[in-house]
């Protein structure tokens, strides 16, 4: 089983590198998106920290719906999904070694690119830090609520708009407490509650997404 | 020791449909289109729920057996489920590692090399004509390990030494005790193994 859950994950990520472009755009996506914030608000320091970690955290949550479209769609389209679902394993498994890819390629850059965005933005020492250990526990959660929609509007006309109004609701607790917790260290209190919640909904969401996604493909496929 | 046997009563496309199939028999679901022939192999291989009815798998219904049907299963549908930035070899070794055995990449090689694919096979697929891309495909008959293959229209786009090949590996494949379930418009000639009809829709 394992044998088949590595081979998912190393399929996945050589298609990643070998369709770089694809993978830069949703990193660009996020750098531009951030990079507007200052255009926009003005390039007041006090200003621009004060919505630092919520600009971030938004900019993440688009970037990663953004590169969920291609998570299932490109196998869908050449036949790569049947022979997932027929394959001798369990679905959950193998869907779980997509969603990890996925995270590899699409959230994982994010978090590595996220203090160099919050210098940007004004955020020092420890709230960046925070930033960072608040991305490293959410985009996974992204990654992994995303797969639930992308499975569900597999393979249906308009499926990306879909996917957004489905995801981005259930992307706001995410939100709420991954900037939540760097607000609290700017304000001078601890981020752990905060950062706990994350790492349970992490948690949570690693027990349930895999299965919820596993049954999305397969009705998405009957 | 292999005989399948399925009940399947579908009201849309075809209706009561009861048939079994044994040891060393091709199954040949023949039909106009849109008579339900992918439908039908779509349903024995446990892609799409049936209607009503069930297909069991040695007597048991596959609903229960799950993965362990899944390994007894080489489905190859109208798509090639080939990766195209991936070579041949890479595709293939995905695949197996999927239906629960390693390949050597020797062995990928023989198989790719008695489809007359030698000398590409470091080239990601993409770059493949339509006729080698199926046949990288119809490369994991000569793989497999699985007892009960389900071809959906296997023969398209092959030129006449891929479709030898192809009824060679079935001939063998039936001769080891395999089953076959097919759906072609095109004729082909097998040698041994016991061939059936089944004639859908009109």
């Amino acid at each position: 089983m394992w044998v088949a859950f590595k081979w998912v994950l190393k399929r996945d990520l050589m298609l990643a590198v070998r369709g770089r472009s694809e993978v830069l755009t949703t990193l660009m996506f996020f750098i531009i998106v951030v990079s507007l914030f200052p255009l926009g608000v003005g390039p007041e320091r006090e200003t621009l920290a004060e919505i630092a970690s919520g600009v971030v955290w938004v900019a993440a949550l688009l970037a990663s719906m953004l590169s969920l479209g291609r998570l299932f769609s490109s196998d869908y389209e050449d036949g790569a999904l049947e022979q997932l679902v027929l394959a001798a394993h369990p679905l959950p498994v193998l869907v779980l070694g997509k969603i990890i890819a996925h995270w590899l390629v699409s959230g994982l850059p994010l978090v590595l690119l996220s203090p160099v965005l919050g210098l940007q933005l004004g955020l020092d020492g420890e709230t960046l830090a925070v930033l960072i250990f608040s991305l490293l526990l959410g985009t996974p959660v992204l990654s992994l609520i995303g797969a639930v929609g992308a499975g569900l509007t597999l393979g249906l006309r308009g499926g990306g708009v879909l996917l957004s109004l489905l995801v981005l609701p259930l992307y706001i607790p995410v939100l709420v407490f991954g900037a939540g917790a760097v607000e609290a260290v700017r304000a001078g209190l601890e981020a752990q509650a905060h950062l706990s919640l994350l790492g349970a909904f992490l948690v949570l969401s690693v027990m349930l997404a895999p299965w919820a996604a596993a049954s999305a493909l397969r009705i998405s496929l009957d | 020791m292999n005989d399948l046997t399925c009940f399947r009563g579908d009201r849309r496309l075809f209706a009561g449909l009861d048939f079994t199939v044994e040891t060393g028999q091709v199954l040949h679901v023949s039909g106009p289109n849109g008579a339900g022939k992918t439908t039908l192999l779509r349903i024995l291989c446990g892609l799409t729920q049936p209607e009503s009815g069930e297909v069991r798998w040695r007597g048991q219904s596959i609903g229960e057996l799950k993965e362990e049907y899944a390994r007894e299963v080489l489905y190859l549908g109208h798509l090639n489920g080939l990766k195209v930035e991936l070579t041949p070899v890479e595709n293939l070794m995905a695949w197996a590692a999927l239906h629960g055995f390693e390949l050597g990449e020797e062995a990928i090689l023989d198989a790719l090399a008695a489809m007359a694919l030698k000398g590409i096979d470091d080239l990601p697929v993409k770059v493949l004509s339509q006729g080698q891309k199926r046949r990288v495909a119809l490369a994991r008959l000569l793989l497999g390990r699985q007892p009960l293959w389900i071809l959906d229209e296997p023969f398209v786009a092959l030129d006449r030494h891929a479709v030898g090949v192809l009824e060679g590996a079935i001939e063998a494949h039936l001769d080891g005790g395999g089953l076959v379930v097919l759906t072609t418009h095109q004729a082909f000639t097998l040698a041994t193994g016991h061939l059936c009809e089944l004639a859908l829709g009109g």
